[in-house]
């Protein structure tokens, strides 16, 4: 602890002024490089979106070795969620909400595979694989045929059948960009 | 078992003056009223004499006459499940008094588990649409200028066992056990994006979590936020405990829990939502109209009577009526209690202190007439939101939406003294 660090947060504390210029002193920069490790997110506007692809077919075999065990053999769920159907079912007294139903976002589900799925291993997919099990996903909801691909590019393509069955709270309006 | 009638008396005042007189005509009325352990000491001779205790401690432990914990439960109508599936551990609001929730009783929701990170080897990175990109360790946090503030922290599932319909074995932990209030102690979050430099063009940063799910949530860079919310560290006084985010997370006071991310890990600063899972998949409200509510982040003005309250059993007589409001858009402005299923109001007393985006306790005195009634509360807080009944609520949002579950909860009390669930 070195004292002019200690005197600077006391002044900043006494002051309550906080001045942008003073506060440099916290921490380090960080790299290009190791930002790049972390910097995972993917954004329904392609930002963030890895380079890579991968076919249904052969994301069929990454889901059954990673995923169906948990999420059933045909994406019919088990300890985990349901992952197929429920078109049409979201206005019923029991609507089933699965990637097919319900998600507006085909790069959310990339993101979501990339960073937290398989349950037990996140992240050790490579983004290839990410790519075909998503490809294998889309296809299992009739989003994608079954000889279908899927890579950085046609991602962007893929309208999910919800596409448009949210509706962002009025409070934030001014926050979201124009479509 | 016929029920005991009695007369009403007037005024607050009265009620407690005459106690004794009401808990004795209770007793002759109702056969073997007097629960078990009530009458062991009958008089000061039978109290056991004083002795010598333990040897002091490193630590206090709770009494062995005092049974406190969670129960870890799974999705809305799963109860008792192994806790190897559990989802959320909901905090015993019915054996809580005012409003600090014990730091190892606080609510937990978890997403992949409660992650054992070392503190030394911790980092966090903020970075994105930001003058620079830095990484700070939880010391570096440590030496920054602090702040403390008390708030709740409630997961949108609060509520959700009454969405469809009511089960009368529900407590109010079952069904209310997911929000806490603790004292927080970190570094505003003004300061850290001040160390960085805002791009003006910034409007929504992502905070991204270091467990394994690595939880991630997109949050609108509202004046409310950004000069209310913490970085924190430390939790009632100590580090934060493991299963809470240890060591360090995002506190926004009065919003969704779910932002509040634990072992945070990353901000990152955008001009627009990042779209996560848990912004579209889950925590959006679908309506009756099979669209969905999304960035509904404000938690709602809400209350729940704790005492009496679900699988308990009152006699007639006096009794206290004991319960905590919330709101996540200020203070608590008043609750009202009825005992005749919403037919008329009081006020209740609110117990200082009631502070901003905390629970706040409220109080009354009530004598029960033996007959069967619905006991209910209703809050309001400093903006004007009045908790709805259910059926206003139910017309606005329909049955689907699972989360911000916010109605008026009554509990039913039967000839017996019996309390339960129901939904209006």
């Amino acid at each position: 602890m070195c004292l002019p660090r200690l005197a600077l947060a006391i002044a900043l504390l006494v002051s309550a002024c906080i001045v942008p210029a003073f506060a440099t002193d916290f921490g380090r920069p960080a790299t290009p490089e190791e930002i790049k490790l972390w910097d995972i997110d993917v954004r329904p506007d392609g930002k963030g979106l890895p380079a890579g692809g991968g076919t249904v077919a052969h994301g069929k075999t990454v889901y059954e070795q990673n995923c169906a065990v948990c999420h059933g053999a045909k994406g019919e769920g088990g300890i985990g969620d349901r992952l197929v159907g429920g078109q049409g079912s979201l206005t019923s007294d029991r609507p089933v909400k699965t990637i097919g139903s319900y998600w507006p976002y085909a790069t959310t589900l990339l993101d979501y595979v990339r960073r937290a799925m398989p349950y037990q291993a996140p992240g050790s997919l490579s983004v290839d694989d990410d790519y075909a099990v998503v490809a294998y996903l889309l296809a299992l909801n009739g989003i994608l045929p079954p000889e279908g691909t899927l890579d950085q590019e046609s991602i962007l393509e893929i309208r999910m059948p919800n596409r448009d069955g949210f509706v962002p709270e009025p409070e934030y309006r001014a926050f979201l960009p124009a479509r | 078992m016929k029920p005991v009638q009695h007369k009403v008396p007037g005024t607050d005042t009265v009620v407690q003056t005459s106690r004794r007189s009401f808990l004795t005509a209770a007793s002759t009325g109702v056969a073997g009223a007097l629960a078990p352990g009530q009458a062991i000491s009958e008089t000061l001779a039978d109290v056991p004499p004083r002795a010598p205790g333990a040897p002091l401690g490193a630590r206090s432990e709770r009494s062995q006459y005092v049974q406190l914990a969670r129960i870890p439960e799974a999705t809305p109508g799963k109860r008792d499940v192994n806790p190897a599936f559990a989802i959320n551990s909901k905090a015993p609001l019915d054996k809580l008094y005012g409003t600090i929730t014990p730091t190892d009783l606080h609510y937990e929701r978890s997403h992949a588990g409660v992650p054992n990170l070392d503190p030394a080897k911790h980092r966090l990175l903020i970075h994105g649409m930001t003058r620079k990109s830095i990484v700070l360790s939880v010391d570096d946090l440590k030496e920054m200028p602090t702040i403390s503030r008390v708030v709740f922290i409630e997961c949108t599932g609060n509520g959700w066992e009454n969405w469809k319909s009511a089960d009368e074995t529900l407590t109010v932990q079952n069904m209310y056990g997911l929000i806490s209030t603790n004292e927080w102690t970190g570094v505003t979050l003004q300061f850290l994006l001040d160390l960085v430099g805002r791009d003006p063009k910034s409007t929504w940063m992502l905070a991204e979590g270091g467990d394994a799910a690595g939880v991630a949530r997109s949050i609108p860079m509202t004046d409310e936020i950004m000069s209310e919310s913490i970085v924190a560290f430390a939790q009632n006084g100590e580090p934060i405990r493991p299963a809470h985010g240890f060591p360090i997370r995002l506190i926004i006071p009065g919003h969704e829990g779910n932002l509040s991310i634990k072992w945070l890990r990353r901000l990152k600063f955008g001009d627009a939502p990042f779209m996560t899972r848990w912004e579209t998949a889950r925590y959006t409200q679908l309506q009756a109209n099979g669209r969905a509510r999304q960035f509904q982040l404000h938690q709602d003005v809400n209350s729940v009577i704790t005492t009496p309250s679900g699988m308990m059993t009152i006699k007639p007589g006096f009794n206290l009526i004991s319960g905590l409001a919330w709101s996540g858009h200020g203070r608590i402005d008043r609750v009202e209690l009825s005992t005749d299923g919403g037919k008329t109001w009081k006020f209740a007393r609110l117990n200082s202190p009631v502070l901003a985006k905390a629970q706040t306790r409220f109080e009354l005195e009530w004598v029960w007439d033996g007959r069967p009634t619905k006991i209910v509360s209703r809050a309001s807080d400093e903006k004007g939101n009045l908790q709805p009944d259910r059926d206003t609520f139910i017309r606005k949002t329909g049955t689907n939406a699972l989360f911000h579950y916010n109605a008026q909860q009554p509990w039913a009390i039967d000839a017996l003294g019996r309390v339960r669930n129901v939904l209006a």
